[in-house]
């Protein structure tokens, strides 16, 4: 499956220019032999990769699509079919995350059940893409054409989910969350109960924010606020803590550029020119959600 | 507290709007290093993390074919086409039914949609037909406002129905967490205590859809600059 990825990053290598036929290709064998190779290495790659795109060398090359009037005239000749592929891809997910995890040849589990979603969805793809190729009756090179045409509009950021991953994980092993749980500590009057809920609240938040990630956020903000005042201190349902405070978090989510596969993909995906458009539009549901998140804790956290 | 340097990095660099790939990597670099990691130790756990992490752009990459395949023969006109059938359809109703759909779905332990998967191939030219059904062609800012609230669509369905679902990373998380603490919490407990929220969640989302589509109307009266005011 890998393969597909490969080809389209080798077609686009003598498209335009060399370095960002590197970039692609580095992408491509980190995707492909990542597994297999020693870590340092696939670090290195990743640091050659960003300064490829940080000196700006990551260019579009000029692939050509079809005309407004010819895909009006494809539209009427297809119709509704056109849907199908598209349809097939959520149908594929959700028979996906219903049987996949069955599957068994010789008792050992075929489809890795940790990312069933994502292969389901890969699996999907796969198909839609077959019977897309079937109904247009294009060539396969339209295909991969189109997709590295795509890929380029996405551009360096479509690695850039998984680099914040990794930043994620670095800063846990640095033990950044422990500095900040401390800080609060110090800072605020904790003892008043509503202050604990509020601080720890704001924190998942904030926290989150900076991380990108709820779920990195929740261990540090609950282990250094959540669990010590609002459980032990004051005696609070840990079980409403834990829910609003992670869904307090997802608040965050909305609100922060390094939730990169959430918030900046998209831009790209989308074409939009304001990198921040998807923020923006999620900002009010976020900060008013948000406040709703801190009431229901308040009132809900000591009582039940 | 140094620690934290790598925090600040991150803000400044997104506030000077320097790449952000560059910015995550010099963040992770000087984290590590202030904390007594070795450049190479660094970068090995930085590939370490990159790999295990290369999943979240699989699907990406897998799509695009798809999606500019159908592009190419016509996907974005056909869904107009469709649109324009059904009459109650406006730009917020199409997101708002999307992100219910989504977030029962998911709350049930379906994952449709994604953005690479749903929002650019469907939702995002479905909701584009309905405002250039209902009101004509929309101005380029407000495509740009529509395709963000589908992306918003999309975050908001899926991150405020999936803690419904007990089986979900989160809850995972929290359960496996608590019980490192020797604290007994149930994960139907926590399951339950994500309904408010997600109804709420629901509800802004219809007030921002209902807002987006009055937007797209005044604009469309305002293009129509009062040739034939009546009309409407």
């Amino acid at each position: 499956m890998l393969a597909t990825a490969l080809r389209v990053l080798l077609d686009k290598g003598h498209a335009k220019r060399w370095s960002s036929a590197l970039f692609w290709g580095l992408l491509g064998v980190s995707f492909v032999f990542g597994g297999s190779m020693p870590p340092a290495v696939a670090g290195y790659l990743v640091l050659g990769m960003t300064i490829l795109a940080a000196s700006g060398r990551v260019g579009m090359s000029r692939e050509r699509s079809t005309g407004r009037e010819e895909r009006l005239e494809s539209a009427q000749r297809l119709g509704d079919r056109l849907f199908w592929p598209a349809l097939l891809v959520p149908v594929t997910a959700i028979l996906g995350s219903l049987f996949f995890g069955r599957i068994r040849w010789r008792g050992v589990s075929l489809v890795d059940s940790t990312n069933l979603s994502v292969t389901s969805v890969s699996i999907g793809a796969v198909l839609a893409l077959a019977v897309g190729l079937r109904l247009t009756r294009a060539p396969v090179r339209a295909a991969v054409g189109e997709g590295s045409r795509l890929l380029q509009t996405v551009g360096w950021a479509v690695i850039l989910p998984q680099a914040l991953a990794a930043l994620g994980g670095l800063f846990a092993r640095a033990g950044v969350g422990a500095v900040v749980a401390g800080l609060v500590e110090q800072a605020l009057p904790t003892q008043y109960s509503s202050v604990a809920v509020a601080a720890y609240c704001l924190g998942m938040m904030l926290f989150t924010i900076c991380l990108g990630n709820a779920l990195a956020a929740f261990a540090v903000v609950t282990g250094g606020i959540g669990v010590p005042l609002i459980v032990h201190a004051h005696g609070g349902n840990p079980a409403i803590m834990a829910a609003v405070g992670m869904l307090s978090g997802y608040c965050g989510t909305l609100l922060t550029p390094m939730a990169a596969n959430f918030n900046l993909v998209p831009v790209m995906l989308l074409e939009l020119e304001d990198k921040n458009a998807v923020i923006r539009a999620q900002a009010p549901i976020g900060l008013a959600l948000f406040a709703f998140n801190l009431l229901l804790m308040e009132f809900c956290v000591y009582r039940f | 507290m140094i620690k934290l340097i790598g925090i600040i990095v991150i803000a400044a660099g997104f506030a000077l709007r320097l790449n952000t790939l560059l910015v995550v990597l010099v963040s992770g670099i000087i984290t590590g290093l202030v904390s007594g990691m070795s450049f190479n130790a660094i970068m090995e756990e930085f590939g370490r993390l990159f790999v295990t992490n290369r999943y979240m752009t699989l699907p990406i990459v897998m799509m695009l074919p798809v999606v500019g395949l159908l592009e190419r023969y016509g996907l974005r006109e056909r869904a107009e086409t469709l649109i324009r059938r059904s009459a109650a359809a406006t730009a917020g109703r199409v997101l708002l039914l999307y992100t219910g759909v989504r977030q029962v779905s998911i709350a049930l332990g379906i994952n449709i949609g994604g953005h690479a998967g749903a929002v650019r191939p469907l939702l995002a030219p479905l909701a584009e037909g309905a405002a250039r059904v209902c009101h004509g062609n929309p101005s380029k800012a407000m495509v740009e406002r529509i395709r963000a609230h589908a992306a918003a669509a999309e975050n908001v369905g899926n991150f405020f129905g999936e803690d419904i679902f007990i089986a979900v990373g989160s809850i995972l998380l929290m359960k496996g967490f608590f019980e490192g603490l020797k604290i007994e919490v149930s994960s139907w407990a926590m399951a339950l205590w994500g309904i408010p929220t997600a109804l709420a969640a629901f509800a802004l989302m219809a007030w921002r859809t209902h807002a987006l589509d009055r937007r797209i109307a005044r604009e469309a009266a305002r293009a129509a600059g009062g040739a034939e005011p009546e009309k409407a």
